[in-house]
């Protein structure tokens, strides 16, 4: 039920328009786009493939966000401890999780 | 394995208590390795008869030969990269070459289903003498049967191959110790995924061969820098790497610690795996192979290899250490580990 | 890899460790549920506890749609097989499935046409390229796979195909959920909620768990790093005393969850009173059924089938194991019996269940790292 993989639209199906061939790795499968009708995904952009079926498309924005909240953590923590220090108040309110 | 008389032994009790051959049983994992060595090894092998490798070493007089066989069973016949032509030479002349031995002449058996075209059995003849040049083997004769149609499918090919021992070699897995290194001639799953793939049930696509061939060359490299420093090889077929080294584990007692980024994996075995869920330790080989080797003489058996044509991507993947005894695990850069165990029956590709 | 590397990174991934360390209280047992096996297998497969402080107990929910599975399901299902012409369709984790009279593969040994599909598409093609024969696709999965079925039936319907249908086991993540919340021995802290069920149903369907039973829930991703931030997301609410429902798997789920999909489940599915659950007895409203609108194409109405019911032995302690009561390794089988290799029950049955990914991971590893560095080493 839960395994899936990112995958790289390479070409939408011109004559079955709800059908992409998406690209893992040098990997090639047709995958149906039924389930993305309300917000087709176009060549290049990255979607979650499960049992050949694109399930959401994936948001690079979100993922760098969630990278960059990562890098940051130990790093947040030293800056909360050193504004705590200045008595300011609900500085846990501010962490970027 | 040494071979003694086997006269006293068709009498024996077998330990083998499963009711009938299921198709676990041919597939080179646990289910395997119990028929043989519950039923095959008690019958016919002495009961002395230590682990079981991947040819026989015989003594005829003054000289000791090496002497292996194999049934190439695959389907389809003919894949990216080779055949069953290619797999029935390339097999044998590897199992030789990883006990130690210089493939000198082998046999053939066929058994043909009625009804093969000829050009298909034509075409595999060719591929099998076109291995043997290349493998410079001798093909010294064989047998033919043919069974009704539906008997098999297509073909299956029986090959027996008998080698020379090269001098200095003395590989058990009795001589492995801790601290010994893993050495690996290159990437893995090639075979299995393009085997996998070619079947087309699963429509998937990918640019990749099998990566069949003799690793003689590369296994005479590792020999002749390493010499008495090389203790135990393994070509990891059916299985993978995953179930040679868990037999060498079982077979030596010790444990054998494996680092995850140092195996070697080409992306799109590793696209594949992860599309199927898939672990590539558990895929077959055809063209790689596993050696232990002392740990003064690792990097120089390494650079052998990696000089050597066709060696260029092999790896010291891991190590043999007192822990986890007769286990294998594969550990991580930030220290997570798993164990991975033999595999029971072939790889299937999961959702879940 | 791309979407996935970045999620593998060792130093982030030490790094995310420490935060998590530096958030539990050593006085304090923390016990949290992954519901959804691919969690479990993650868990695992990285090695994760094994980064983790020991006072993080990972208990592994009933989300793996395999080991839930009653056998007598899977014997109705091979019932349809063993009639001529019939190709029975799967996925490759439903094959060594045993049921009464050996597994799927077992029977295709036999001489059954058995054939293991990547797609449920794939099971059509299938019929198409065999119009002499009538294809069977037995379908499993929680709401992560059935929209997937549902279009499948969809365009079956639309084709007008008649050698085609499916048999469906499809079941829904919330009742499973709920089922263990209302066990009585139930103890937990928290819940690293399912990831790609979430890209259908969305987070709202998990509100309850939150407001009503005070536990706070994160909808997590599926590589190591995922997993650690949903920790440490869950140990900070723990530590505020908080219980909402939190989304670290942004990157693919949204809140709302996926429309099209839901509205495809809606028209071709609808909830059966009540299915029987491996290990958790029966459970309401808790399955999916195929609509009457698309009789035509439901293998429990096109054929006959025996509705066999097959009761695990006493001595198997699956129930205990997926609420998190026991550990795999209490049940008294567990080992012995009971191997993946030879399954007397539920979790062993597939690579995902507690007791099956325990035995393959876990079983005999050394405690600690430093146990795997003994003497020996040059």
């Amino acid at each position: 039920m839960c395994l899936a993989i990112p995958g790289k639209i390479v070409e939408i199906s011109s004559d079955v328009t709800h059908s992409a061939l998406v690209d893992v790795m040098g990997v090639r499968r047709r995958v149906d786009l039924g389930l993305l009708q309300e917000d087709r995904p176009k060549p290049g952009d990255w979607v979650l493939i499960h049992v050949g079926f694109a399930m959401s498309k994936i948001s690079e924005e979100e993922a760098l966000d969630q990278m960059h909240t990562l890098q940051m953590l130990g790093e947040s923590e030293a800056v909360i401890e050193e504004v705590r220090g200045y008595g300011l108040e609900d500085v846990e309110e501010k962490r970027i999780i | 394995m040494s071979v003694t008389k086997t006269m006293e032994n068709f009498a024996a009790k077998i330990r083998f208590r499963e009711p009938q051959i299921e198709m676990a049983h041919g597939a080179g994992g646990k289910a395997s390795r119990r028929l043989v060595e519950g039923l095959f090894a008690p019958l016919l092998f002495g009961s002395n008869s230590g682990p079981l490798g991947d040819a026989a070493h015989i003594q005829i007089n003054d000289t000791r030969i090496a002497m292996t066989t194999d049934s190439f069973v695959v389907k389809p016949l003919s894949f990216p990269g080779g055949s069953i032509g290619e797999l029935a030479i390339n097999g044998t002349v590897n199992d030789l070459a990883v006990s130690g031995a210089r493939a000198e002449a082998i046999v053939v058996t066929f058994v043909l289903e009625a009804g093969l075209p000829t050009d298909i059995l034509e075409a595999e003849v060719r591929a099998m003498g076109k291995a043997a040049q290349q493998a410079d083997v001798v093909i010294a004769g064989g047998d033919t049967k043919v069974v009704e149609h539906g008997k098999a499918d297509h073909m299956y090919v029986t090959t027996t191959g008998i080698g020379r021992l090269i001098p200095g070699v003395d590989i058990a897995a009795s001589s492995v110790r801790p601290g010994d290194r893993v050495l690996l001639s290159g990437p893995i799953g090639d075979h299995g995924i393009t085997i996998l793939l070619a079947r087309g049930e699963l429509d998937l696509e990918a640019e990749l061969r099998s990566d069949t061939r003799s690793v003689f060359p590369l296994v005479q490299a590792v020999v002749s820098a390493a010499g008495a420093g090389v203790r135990w090889m393994r070509d990891p077929t059916r299985g993978g790497v995953a179930t040679s080294l868990n037999e060498l584990a079982r077979d030596c007692g010790y444990g054998i610690v494996l680092f995850e980024e140092k195996i070697p994996l080409r992306d799109t075995v590793r696209g594949a795996c992860e599309l199927l869920g898939l672990d590539p330790l558990h895929i077959a080989n055809e063209g790689q192979f596993l050696a232990i080797v002392s740990a003064e003489l690792a990097d120089v058996a390494l650079r052998a290899v990696r000089e050597a044509p066709g060696g260029s991507e092999a790896e010291i993947i891991g190590e043999v250490r007192e822990q986890p005894a007769g286990a294998v695990l594969v550990t991580t850069l930030y220290g997570g580990m798993r164990l991975v165990d033999m595999l029971v029956g072939d790889p299937l590709p999961r959702i879940c | 890899m791309k979407f996935v590397d970045e999620f593998r990174d060792p130093e982030l991934i030490m790094k995310t460790a420490e935060e998590v360390r530096r958030l539990t209280d050593p006085q304090r047992q923390y016990r949290l549920m992954e519901v959804c096996g691919g969690h479990t297998h993650a868990i695992y497969r990285f090695g994760l506890k094994d980064v983790l402080p020991e006072n993080i107990d990972l208990i592994h929910g009933p989300g793996c749609p395999v080991c839930v599975l009653p056998m007598g399901r899977i014997d109705d299902g091979l019932s349809i097989a063993a009639q001529p012409k019939v190709i029975f369709a799967a996925f490759g984790d439903m094959m060594r499935v045993p049921g009464a009279h050996g597994s799927p593969l077992e029977h295709k040994a036999r001489g059954a046409d058995v054939r293991i599909v990547y797609s449920p598409t794939d099971a059509i093609k299938l019929a198409k390229a065999n119009p002499d024969k009538h294809v069977m696709f037995f379908a499993i999965g929680f709401e992560t796979t059935a929209p997937s079925t549902a279009l499948t039936l969809q365009r079956a319907r639309a084709e007008g195909l008649q050698n085609f249908s499916v048999f469906c086991n499809h079941v829904t993540i919330i009742p499973a959920i709920r089922a263990i919340l209302d066990s009585p021995d139930m103890r937990l802290d928290g819940f690293i909620g399912p990831g790609h069920c979430s890209t259908v149903i969305g987070c709202r369907p998990y509100e309850w768990i939150a407001c009503d039973e005070g536990k706070p829930i994160v909808v997590c991703g599926f590589e190591p790093l995922d997993l650690l931030q949903s920790i440490v997301m869950l140990l900070r609410q723990l530590k505020k005393g908080e219980a909402k429902v939190e989304n670290q798997y942004k990157r693919v789920v949204p809140w709302e969850g996926n429309r099209a999909a839901l509205k495809a489940m809606n028209e071709v599915f609808q909830l059966r009173p009540y299915f029987e659950w491996r290990g958790l007895g029966f459970i309401s409203q808790s399955a999916l059924r195929i609509r009457d609108s698309y009789a035509q194409w439901d293998a429990e109405r096109r054929f006959n089938i025996p509705g066999i019911r097959i009761t695990d032995p006493k001595a198997a302690q699956c129930g205990e194991v997926l609420k998190g009561v026991l550990k795999p390794a209490q049940c008294k089988l567990f080992a012995r019996e009971c191997t993946p290799e030879s399954p007397v029950g539920a979790l062993m049955v597939s690579s995902e269940g507690s007791c099956a990914a325990f035995y393959n991971y876990e079983h005999r590893k050394p405690v600690t790292i430093s146990d795997v560095n003994l003497a020996g080493v040059v």
